[in-house]
């Protein structure tokens, strides 16, 4: 006996399993992020003196950050869309884009911590870096998560794509969801710590 | 899955299966080992409570200094004891092992819907659990900041406070994958013709409490991160500026609010007290209409009562907070919810209590712990009522009355509903039948002993006795005429200690005992009971996976030959 | 989802390259206004405005919230429902003790 409906769509909740539960997990992370979000605010508003984004960050390369997260949100749904149309080459080319638009990201959170960290500026130094370290700090660790299922999917899982087909596109919509997900936190993110 | 495909190893078939069965026992034996090890926790802090300073007897070796429990140690079995109670003990076992167990048989599915992902945060729990022991003997001792972890005490604490932050970030993600399995199995998986409303009452418990874990629990986490943070990297995202401690000002860079942890806190706190309860009443429902032979009471208002009560923990939670200077009109608001979340607690009662009128009462011993329940429950309710007032709250916050008051709902309340659901599974899970006799002398000591330990915790803390308090009150004048009940409880903790070995006892030798193989022993209605083996088949639960035509509790049919019909007969 | 045909495929390829169009022209007004002098609340309220209509393009297309049934809309009130609360409330007790 197999469990029911975990490629199929049960009809009355026009769902398969995996995708109902990436949601569910995803209202927990929009919780988890509102924690922080929270506690942003909470902390924002019970100072006198609070700092703008551009006396600690950098405005261009951030924007130029949420422009690769955006486009790497494309070439995730596309990368499902080409699934659907039975094109396994494009899957692998926009998975592959997807992968290095995330990795283009890391790099550049990677130079905009460094630089930080030279000339002294650390998660302790005030709270506003102290905020702006654990969310963008955590939402690294998202990037980091979901890079690791687009690549699991990219090579070693591949095969899936033989022997089952439709639960394969399905896993890809899975993770492509979860990645929206992380793209959707930074649209949010950015304006909140940079530009306010 | 066939069953000829099936060559398991004993690894992959004992201790990392996916079977839900064998998850929900593992859950229920480490939690059941972890609330003995809370318990005893607590035994010796009443000694110390009892007969300040002296040595206590059995560990007092290992304590050291003469075997006098120092204070900051008393402190550490006091966060750890609450700590282990609800997230090792308590919710594991009301929601990972009962939950994992009978959702899926009792909605007539062959497992959960992400049976590897059930494995999964079976064994997160584990080395989260494994982690907070860990605590216990790193430099400093086990966190002892409360289970509350108030800053700014607990961004200074000792490393164990450290240890507890990264158990809690294991424990709280187990969680969150427990209930999005919960979540997607009742949603996706209810077998044919089992409607919302054909649920049995347990299910929906498991399911609006795996809610509340699903949206509650992340801002906790998130506080921990920040309470990491300020430990570890030196934020200061909870020290206020110009903090002083010991004499010295602290150097780092302030502007952080203790506030803030109250709040991300008692965020989840508040709807946590509702997942260690939820579970207990869906588990007394089963009982209380199996042992009546009728029908619930009330079905429709215990499902809306149920699911308004899961709305409204999430915005009365300030309600822990209200000498925290917020301000009369977010207290009035916060007052103001408390009072109506009481409604649906009563309109739950109520229809429990009067589930039992005109019932062909059973006086086994599930049974007996499920009328044990009500009035015990009863007592934690009402005690919760002068706490939800602001104005009451002043002179009873932080005292013995609120420890009364949450034992009295969690102790004789969510406890007892559990040693229900053991007596009354225990056939299901294993084919066998448990001691009646043991099992009546564990419920009457128990609850004789319950009252003994809870009951003069309201008279201390009306008297102005604070809580955590290493020495009982004994330096507090006004503590001096009911300082006497401090020995009248311990005692008390010890006898309730004893009883337990009855239950321990029944265990051992039940298990050991004859295989009855009886299905359905109790005459019930449920799929869990009509329609598997006892215990039921290692994959696939079921022979046949039946179909739903009725309501979960049609006792006594008019013109039914039984006095039972069970959901799947054919109407 | 998993019944889309072909064509229906390509006609959602055509809305993703509309979207991400969108998305990258907000993104580049986003940081326009942040040159503007709205004053706290002004600004506040006029970033969350663009960020908000930035996330319902991303939900409602790229995630597909906007074919889907309505099993997944209750779950999704309730999250917002939880986070409104989460981010407002704590807010509120924050500014009734300022005013004390």
């Amino acid at each position: 006996m197999d469990i029911p409906f975990t490629v199929k769509n049960r009809p009355d909740t026009g769902l398969y399993n995996g995708k109902l539960g990436v949601w569910l997990f995803l209202a927990s992370e929009v919780m988890l992020f509102g924690g922080l979000f929270s506690a942003y605010i909470f902390l924002r508003t019970g100072v006198e003196q609070w700092p703008t984004g551009s006396e600690y960050l950098d405005i261009p390369l951030a924007t130029l950050n949420t422009l690769f997260l955006i486009t790497s949100s494309v070439t995730m749904v596309m990368s499902w869309a080409s699934l659907k149309l039975n094109d396994f080459k494009k899957f692998k080319i926009y998975s592959g884009v997807t992968l290095l638009l995330a990795l283009a990201f890391l790099v550049v959170k990677y130079f905009e911590y460094t630089h930080k960290f030279h000339v002294g500026y650390l998660p302790s130094t005030n709270n506003f870096l102290g905020i702006y370290f654990t969310m963008t700090g955590l939402h690294v660790l998202h990037i980091i998560g979901g890079m690791i299922c687009i690549f699991y999917f990219w090579i070693p899982g591949a095969k899936m794509w033989e022997s089952d087909p439709e639960r394969f596109t399905n896993r890809i919509e899975i993770v492509g969801l979860y990645w929206h997900f992380v793209d959707l936190v930074w649209i949010f993110l950015f304006p909140v710590l940079y530009l306010l | 899955m066939s069953a000829e495909q099936h060559k398991q190893s004993f690894l992959t078939k004992y201790i990392f299966s996916t079977d839900h069965k064998v998850i929900g026992l593992q859950y229920g034996i480490t939690s059941l080992v972890w609330l003995l090890f809370g318990f005893a926790l607590m035994m010796i802090m009443r000694y110390q409570l009892a007969y300040p300073e002296s040595p206590i007897p059995f560990v007092g070796s290992i304590i050291g200094d003469g075997g006098i429990l120092p204070s900051e140690m008393y402190n550490s079995l006091g966060a750890m004891h609450g700590t282990i109670m609800i997230f090792l003990g308590v919710v594991p076992l009301a929601f990972g092992a009962f939950g994992n167990y009978f959702v899926p048989l009792q909605i007539g599915a062959i497992d959960m819907a992400f049976p590897k992902l059930n494995a999964a945060s079976y064994w997160m729990y584990f080395i989260g659990s494994v982690i907070m022991a860990v605590g216990f003997f790193v430099p400093g001792g086990a966190a002892n900041s409360g289970w509350t972890s108030y800053p700014p005490l607990a961004d200074i604490a000792t490393t164990g406070q450290t240890v507890w932050l990264f158990g809690m970030v294991m424990l709280i993600t187990s969680s969150l994958l427990g209930s999005v399995n919960i979540l997607v199995t009742v949603i996706q998986l209810r077998t044919e013709g089992m409607t919302w409303m054909k649920l049995p009452i347990f299910v929906w418990t498991q399911f609006i409490t795996a809610f509340l874990l699903l949206l509650a629990f992340p801002p906790l986490e998130a506080a921990g991160v920040l309470q990491l943070m300020d430990r570890l990297a030196g934020t200061s995202f909870f020290m206020p500026s110009g903090l002083v401690v010991s004499g010295e000002v602290l150097t780092n860079a302030g502007g952080g609010s203790p506030l803030l942890w109250q709040h991300l806190f008692w965020f989840l706190a508040h709807p946590e007290v509702y997942v260690l309860i939820l579970p207990a009443f869906g588990i007394i429902t089963e009982i209380i209409a199996n042992n009546t032979r009728k029908p619930i009471w009330g079905y429709k208002a215990l499902v809306y009562a149920m699911v308004f009560l899961g709305f409204m923990s999430f915005i009365v939670w300030a309600h822990h907070m209200y000498i925290t200077g917020m301000g009369t009109s977010i207290g009035a608001f916060f007052q103001t919810t408390t009072m109506i979340i009481s409604i649906p607690s009563v309109v739950i009662l109520t229809a429990l209590l009067l589930s039992l009128w005109g019932g062909s009462i059973r006086f086994n011993t599930p049974m007996l712990f499920a009328l044990g329940f009500i009035p015990m429950f009863g007592i934690g309710g009402l005690t919760g009522l002068p706490l939800g007032l602001a104005a009451a709250d002043i002179h009873l916050h932080d005292t013995y009355y609120v420890i009364g008051h949450f034992h009295y709902v969690v102790a004789p309340g969510t406890i007892f509903a559990l040693f229900a659901g053991i007596y009354y599974w225990f056939p299901k899970m294993t084919g066998k039948r448990t001691n009646e006799t043991l099992g009546k002398l564990h419920f009457f000591f128990s609850l004789i002993f319950m009252n003994g330990v809870f009951m003069p915790m309201f008279v201390q803390g009306l008297a102005g006795v604070s809580r955590r308090l290493w020495d009982g009150g004994e330096t507090y004048a006004h503590a001096a005429d009911v300082l006497y009940l401090n020995e009248v409880m311990s005692v008390s903790a010890w006898l309730l200690g004893l009883a337990q070995i009855f239950f321990i006892v029944n265990m051992i030798i039940s298990l050991f005992g004859k295989k009855t193989g009886e299905k359905n022993p109790w005459n019930a209605t449920t799929l869990e009971w009509t329609d598997t083996t006892s215990p039921p088949l290692g994959h696939g639960n079921f022979e046949v996976v039946p179909s739903v035509y009725r309501g979960p509790y049609e006792y006594s049919v008019p013109d039914d030959e039984q006095d039972f019909t069970p959901q799947s007969k054919k109407v | 989802m998993s019944e889309l045909t072909p064509e229906q495929v390509k006609h959602h390829i055509k809305t993703y390259v509309l979207v991400f169009i969108a998305l990258a022209f907000l993104t580049i007004v986003t940081v326009a206004i942040s040159y503007l002098d709205l004053g706290v609340v002004g600004g506040v309220v006029l970033a969350l405005i663009v960020a908000s209509i930035k996330g319902s393009l991303v939900a409602c297309y790229f995630m597909h919230l906007i074919d889907e049934k309505v099993t997944i809309y209750w779950t999704l009130i309730a999250t917002v429902v939880a986070f409104l609360i989460l981010i407002f409330v704590p807010l509120s007790t924050m500014l009734a003790q300022a005013k004390i």
